[in-house]
């Protein structure tokens, strides 16, 4: 039985058809990641299997009694709120003391909790966010792009945490993100979507389909070392799409992309049909 | 008991920063200063309105505020750029209410009242008329905070909890209509904006929680009420500007002591 499905799911926003026919699966404790180029609708995924966007078409179909700890993209928090870790770990369910700060402690920053949410660094911000979402005792964790703004070591060190997570509480979790290398390594499934599901698998298969290969390129076998980093992939990214934001395209536009040039090709010809 | 227009003026002050304490706060963190201006202003239409139909004052500037608060929100969640649209809406609303009311036989004496407030005829009945209002506001707030605040924070959040952030934003909206309502008298259609942020302001800078800052604008808004009518009484200045200026002065000092402290 699985916690949440999708059974051909259209969202349509402002009149555009951002998503088409997306059928999709999570099982109890596995870890599912959705990658996409910019723009291929993948917050616009996550926010409609929370319920947030209401489907065009198809439905979602969520297991009696679903417990769901959402991290959202980016947590803007007004510098007019004062509010401490503590503080925003009750909303909007209060919770005990003593849970609260073993929830911290398991998320590795036990002792934020008097500090201003404002006055966290970014990796601490994240973790505070997922503590939150913990004390929820989910069997489901949702991440929008959990690890955005944070430097390299920091994302592994994130991610690692989510699989501890993951094996202590045995909660099923699905994320997003742009970033192909550490979060696939960190995966058990990998979804690859640009308005519509293209393929999906488990990382080592997503990474070889060609339908993968024409959105994100060849340098991608990169994609199972968790720390390695490889920039080769990133001149491919932006096709008819916004541009990525890796922000050093020029230079890495060169040589060896012939055959992914002409696999995107015939990816653009398989989205027009 | 009462009989005195001071103390009546002073409990009038006090009750009606029960509510624009913690609605203030929220008017502070969701960026609703000029949506406050809107609503307000819209109270002179109301007066304007409710004295051609032979109505209670209260009565119609509590349906206009409303109406404009609805307004407003309908817009602002359709994605209007708000802060062009509140500006047309508040001034709008305040020209309209001033024109209308200029029809209005005899009412252009009382003008000045609405505008700025008149605290120190506060009658008995108009004492129960805050009181009531602002009790009805605190509760409101006291019932909804967890939620209010959850949604305030970031909707996407409130949602996956299971709330319903356009509840919540309806919930605040009818909130300030009936501070509007009630803060009328005491300070005018100009100053009740005012007196929702000044004193959340001055909070801001002493507090770590929402529940501190809350709790601490609706005492400075208090304070500010009494140390306003005694500036009022000492040297004849007008009470309704004398408390804003007096919640201004609470701003200035809070703003010099947290900057001290974090030296």
């Amino acid at each position: 039985m699985s916690l949440l499905a999708a059974r051909h799911l259209c969202v349509t926003l402002s009149g555009r058809e951002v998503l088409h026919d997306v059928s999709l699966s999570i099982a109890p404790g596995e870890i599912v990641t959705i990658v996409g180029p910019n723009g291929s609708g993948k917050s616009t995924l996550l926010r409609a299997l929370l319920g947030i966007l209401p489907p065009a078409k198809g439905a979602v179909q969520r297991k009696a009694g679903l417990r769901i700890g959402y991290v959202p993209q980016r947590l803007q928090i007004d510098p007019t709120l004062p509010l401490t870790a503590r503080r925003f770990l009750s909303l909007p369910v209060r919770r005990p003391d003593a849970e609260a700060q073993a929830a911290l402690a398991r998320c590795g920053v036990p002792d934020v909790a008097g500090q201003q949410m404002t006055g966290l660094s970014g990796g601490q911000f994240q973790r505070v966010l997922l503590a939150r979402a913990l004390l929820n005792a989910p069997d489901l964790l949702i991440l929008d792009e959990p690890t955005q703004g944070l430097d390299q070591p920091g994302e592994a060190a994130f991610y690692r945490l989510i699989d501890e997570v993951r094996r202590d509480t045995g909660a099923a979790v699905l994320m997003v993100s742009h970033d192909l290398h550490v979060v696939m390594s960190a995966s058990d499934r990998v979804i690859c979507l640009n308005g519509h599901i293209c393929c999906e698998g488990t990382p080592r298969v997503v990474s070889n389909a060609p339908e993968y290969r024409a959105l994100f390129g060849l340098g991608t076998q990169g994609a199972l070392a968790l720390y390695q980093h490889d920039h080769d992939h990133d001149h491919l990214h932006d096709h008819d799409h916004q541009h990525h934001d890796h922000g050093h395209h020029d230079g890495h536009g060169h040589g060896p992309a012939t055959p992914a040039r002409q696999a995107r090709g015939t990816a653009e010809h398989d989205h027009a049909g | 008991m009462l009989d005195d227009f001071l103390l009546r003026a002073g409990l009038a002050g006090v009750g009606l920063s029960l509510a624009t304490g913690p609605l203030g706060a929220f008017v502070v963190w969701r960026r609703m200063a000029y949506f406050g201006d809107a609503t307000a202003h819209a109270a002179i239409l109301g007066v304007a309105l409710a004295l051609a139909a032979d109505l209670p004052v209260g009565f119609g500037t509590l349906a206009v505020a409303l109406v404009m608060a609805l307004l407003v929100s309908t817009l602002a969640a359709r994605g209007w750029a708000m802060d062009t649209t509140l500006g047309v809406l508040a001034h709008a609303a305040l020209a309209l209410g001033l024109v209308a009311i200029s029809f209005v036989p005899g009412a252009r004496v009382d003008l000045q009242a609405y505008l700025f407030g008149d605290i120190l005829a506060v009658s008995r009945a108009d004492l129960g008329f805050v009181w009531g209002g602002a009790v009805a506001v605190l509760a409101l707030l006291v019932w909804r905070w967890q939620a209010l605040l959850t949604a305030t924070l970031n909707t996407d959040l409130a949602h996956a909890s299971g709330l319903n952030p356009d509840r919540e934003r309806l919930i605040l909206t009818l909130a300030l209509a009936l501070v509007v309502a009630v803060a009328l008298k005491v300070v005018g259609a100009l100053l009740i904006a005012a007196l929702l942020i000044i004193p959340a302001a001055a909070a801001r800078g002493l507090s770590r929680t929402p529940e501190t800052m809350a709790v601490l604008a609706t005492l400075i808004g208090a304070g500010a009420s009494l140390g306003g009518l005694q500036m009022s009484l000492a040297w004849d200045t007008p009470a309704g500007p004398s408390i804003i200026a007096a919640a201004a002065l609470a701003f200035a000092l809070s703003a010099v002591f947290g900057k001290m402290r974090r030296a």
